[in-house]
């Protein structure tokens, strides 16, 4: 870098008057120096570019345990051979992987290593005089030469004008002018990486002070915000137990609107809203509220979202005596579009036997031509709940957790339902039916729609986007900012003036002819140049 | 009614098919006519224009720096002297103009039948999409002469057309909540308007490529019409108007964000869709990178720009189908 207002670059950048880096000198020092430079060299760059960009596909052709846990554990049953070889590859948790990891940092520190030398650089430039004029104008890319009358000083001048007025800092050699525009352009570009450094950092800040969790909420129950009330529950490194603000919210009632009338969109789910009261903890009365797809609700700094719904039957199973053994309502996972469900009760306590039952809820029960059950729409209308019954040892007393979603079969026995000589237990609302072997009685009491709630805290969010944003302003400023010199000599020449004016581009500028040979018309008014 | 809109948007998509594809035929008719022109005698214009190359050539050289392989003169405005152009180049461009109003008629057709914006799912995104590649395209017509790349594009986009009305075609449909939000509108129309000006980009990549292998190999049987520009000012045209679209991907990028942070509850998820977004904006940073890099400027930064469309068109026809994702909207 000779001039002190030349743009400072790795020496691999076309535009950089810089040696490539050479081989090492003798010594660690030289060492050091050497690897420093490849490191922050555009080729490296651009080379960690290039790898970070092949390094993301795997991640979008296995799935994922962040995105899609249960992906990860359906490959395993699909692929037993290939899944722990994946899996110690870091297959599965691509985005957080060692490899991944290392080239994004090594990226990173490219990126800081090449922008600080050139932030110190810029800083000084932006207080620097535009360079000393050329000796031979003639020898840049864009050059004219023009009369014009009057002196030579009244020529500089004027076009000196024209070139703050331009925007350009000016400055005088002799009989010459230099002028220099664009310092934008390099802002630009330093605050583009830097904030890229910044949506780095906010992200990681995030990822330690945020938590996520899901919960399941049936219509007229309340869900409390706090660790143990979650289903499912990812927080940061530095959030405890006492971090989450013990809010509650009751889904009071979760509306669904179904398409009706255009043929192709039967069934199809055009809103849900729920109704919610919220009662923030110390105080006694309720808020109600709406959460909606798309809407979500801001409740102290978290964020409730509506993400999933479903059906959720409410039973009640009495034993021989009339004892009630189980109560509540069991949600049940949609298995399609028309929400036929599946749901899984269990009974540990209070009958002869452990029982359990898979359930199969039809909310508009039809006929198929195969003579098979289905649903044929999602609304509610005359649903028939059907369960296949077992009894026997239900595992749960061994300590091991288990789902409540999934009935391990193996040691109990099925009693009624496909496959046994028992018809299913079939319930429709309101109705009390027996149960095999005398075991005693299952009541539907009713059916109630559950809301699946994800509350998110993420203190760090509008940092991500306040960079992301300066990502955007920095790149569009680099991009359309052009930075160029301008150079007017001008010298008396029997009685007449000639002006010679030649401009030079740093970095792509597709407007800089045109400039050149406008200011040379406003300098000499309007007089016919000739350009080299 | 909905049904009704949505036929007659069918059958005007079907009519700018066809002038399309009629387009094409003339584009191509004139690339090759020219093409062989040029290498039976070459004009006395040819001639002229060959001879202030090589002056231009030597200027440059002599300002340029060692190392530098940028096109120091500032690139000669396209396109052949206009008392050559063919009549079929022109009878291209009108048929190019009247297909793109039938399009647009179409598309618009199909949002009002559905009472909302015309890309909500595949069948709709590849419409509007080719609407924008050939609007992209036409608007740059007005300000140089892009018309060389005529062939390609309109052939381009009726293959993706014919793709879309055989393999995507949807019904209207209501749309489901999640993509309820002005959103849809923001950053699937970005997402369109960047994919347009990849295109363009892409197209000139390959007309660049095309070129240099010319120019190394003297000998070599390619025939390119002498309308073409060198491979430098190739160069530097795909380089525009990828920067311009890259700086729609990115915004792309941002607004997907905030609505995957409104719809689901967290800006980045590295669910399939957002991955293959982002791979795509870290080729084209390679591809501006390369552009700035020793060593990589020329071809190998327009192999780059077309492996950046290649991961676009896979981002649209594979990951979309194919790939299990939330971003579930092909409507398939
Ligand atoms: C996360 C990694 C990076 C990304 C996504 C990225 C992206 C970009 C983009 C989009 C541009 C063009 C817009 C502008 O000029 O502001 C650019 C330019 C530039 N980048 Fe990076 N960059 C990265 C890392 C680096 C590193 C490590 C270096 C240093 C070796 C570097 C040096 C430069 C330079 C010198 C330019 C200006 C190019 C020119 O003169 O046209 N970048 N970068």
């Amino acid at each position: 870098m000779s001039r002190s207002s030349e743009l400072a670059r790795p020496a691999d950048h076309y535009d950089s008057d810089g040696e490539a880096p050479v081989g090492p000198r003798l010594g660690p020092i030289g060492w050091l120096r050497f690897a420093w430079r490849q490191l922050t060299s555009m080729r490296t760059a651009l080379l960690l570019l290039l790898l970070l960009a092949i390094a993301a596909v795997p991640g979008s052709l296995v799935p994922q345990r962040s995105s899609d846990p249960n992906g990860v554990s359906q490959y395993r049953i699909d692929h037993p051979d290939l899944f722990p070889v994946i899996d110690a590859l870091q297959g599965f948790d691509v985005y957080t992987s060692v490899w991944f990891s290392s080239i994004y940092l090594l990226l990173f520190v490219s990126l800081i290593g090449c922008v600080l030398p050139r932030t110190a650089h810029h800083w000084r430039a932006l207080r620097a005089r535009p360079p000393r004029t050329p000796a031979r104008l003639q020898r840049m890319e864009h050059h004219t030469v023009a009369d014009a009358d009057g002196s030579a000083e009244e020529v500089l001048e004027r076009a000196e004008g024209v070139l703050r007025r331009a925007r350009y800092r000016t400055e005088r050699y002799g009989g010459s002018i230099s002028a220099e525009r664009g310092y934008l352009r390099e802002t630009g570009n330093l605050v583009f990486h830097a904030s890229l450094v910044g949506i780095l950092f906010a992200v990681a800040v995030g990822g330690s002070i945020g938590y996520s969790g899901q919960k399941i909420v049936v219509e007229g129950e309340p869900f409390v915000n706090y660790v143990a009330g979650y289903d499912s529950f990812t927080r940061g490194r530095l959030v405890t137990d006492g971090s989450l603000d013990p809010y509650r919210i009751t889904l009071d009632e979760l509306d669904v609107v179904y398409e009706r009338d255009n043929p192709n969109a039967v069934g199809q789910a055009i809103d849900y809203t729920a109704s919610v009261s919220v009662r923030q903890p110390g105080e006694d009365e309720s808020q109600p509220a709406r959460i909606k797809v798309n809407e979500p609700l801001r409740i102290d700094g978290t964020d409730v979202y509506l993400l999933g719904n479903g059906y959720a039957p409410r039973l009640t199973v009495r034993s021989p005596d009339g004892d009630v053994v189980f109560s509540g309502a069991v949600p049940f996972l949609p298995q399609d579009a028309f929400l036929f469900s599946t749901g899984i009760v269990k009974v540990p306590d209070g009958l002869e036997e452990q029982l359990g039952m898979i359930g199969l809820l039809y909310p508009t029960p039809v006929t198929l031509p195969s003579g098979a059950l289905a649903s044929g729409f999602p609304d509610l209308d005359d649903p028939l709940l059907s369960f296949n019954v077992y009894e026997g040892d239900l595992g749960l007393d061994d300590g091991v957790p288990t789902s409540v979603y999934t009935l391990d079969t193996e040691d109990l026995t099925q009693i009624a339902g496909r496959g046994t000589d028992v018809d299913s237990v079939d319930l429709r609302l309101g109705e009390t039916i027996d149960l095999p072997d005398g075991l005693g009685t299952i009541t539907l009491d009713g059916i109630s729609r559950y809301a699946s709630l994800e509350i998110h805290s993420d203190p760090a969010r509008g940092w991500v986007l306040v960079f992301a944003i300066l990502v955007l302003a920095g790149l569009l400023t680099s991009l359309f900012v052009p930075r160029r010199r301008m150079w007017v000599k001008a010298t008396e020449e029997d009685g007449r003036v000639r002006v010679e004016l030649a401009g030079l581009a740093r970095g792509d500028d597709p407007g800089l002819g045109t400039a050149v040979q406008e200011l040379a018309e406003t300098v000499t008014g309007g007089r016919s140049a000739t350009t080299t | 009614m909905t049904e009704t809109l949505d036929g007659i948007s069918v059958v005007l998509l079907y009519a700018a098919m066809g002038l399309y594809a009629v387009a094409f035929i003339a584009f191509t008719l004139d690339l090759a006519r020219r093409g062989a022109a040029r290498t039976a005698v070459e004009s006395g214009a040819e001639r002229i224009a060959a001879a202030r190359a090589a002056g231009a050539a030597g200027a440059a050289g002599a300002a340029s720096r060692p190392g530098i392989l940028a096109t120091l003169e500032r690139p000669a405005p396209f396109g052949p002297e206009r008392n050559r152009e063919s009549p079929s180049l022109r009878v291209a461009v009108v048929l190019t103009v009247v297909g793109w109003l039938l399009h647009l008629g179409a598309t618009v057709l199909r949002g009002v039948a559905g009472a909302r914006v015309p890309w909500a799912n595949m069948y709709e995104f590849a419409m509007t999409g080719t609407l924008l590649i050939t609007a992209v395209f036409l608007g740059l017509l007005l300000r140089r002469d892009l018309r060389f790349l005529g062939a390609g594009i309109t052939g381009l986009v009726v293959l993706m057309l014919g793709v879309a009305t055989v393999g995507f075609r949807v019904d209207v449909v209501p749309l489901p909540p999640a993509l309820q939000s002005y959103w849809l509108v923001l950053h699937v129309l970005v997402a369109i308007l960047g994919t347009a000006f990849f295109t363009i980009g892409f197209a000139l990549s390959v007309v660049q490529l095309l070129q240099a292998r010319r120019d190394a190999d003297p000998t070599s049987r390619l025939r390119l019409p002498a309308a073409v520009p060198d491979a430098g000012a190739l160069e530097n045209a795909a380089y525009r108007v990828v920067i311009v679209g890259f700086i729609f991907w990115t915004f792309t990028l941002i607004a997907g964000a905030i609505w995957a942070e409104h719809a689901w509850g967290r800006y980045w998820g590295w669910d399939t869709k957002e991955v293959w977004t982002f791979i795509i904006w870290v080729v084209f940073a390679g591809y501006i990178h390369a552009r700035a890099t020793r060593g990589w400027r020329g071809s190998r930064s327009a192999w780059l720009a077309i492996v950046g469309y290649s991961a676009v068109l896979f981002n649209f026809g594979i990951v979309n189908v194919f790939f299990k994702g939330l971003h579930a909207y092909s409507g398939l």
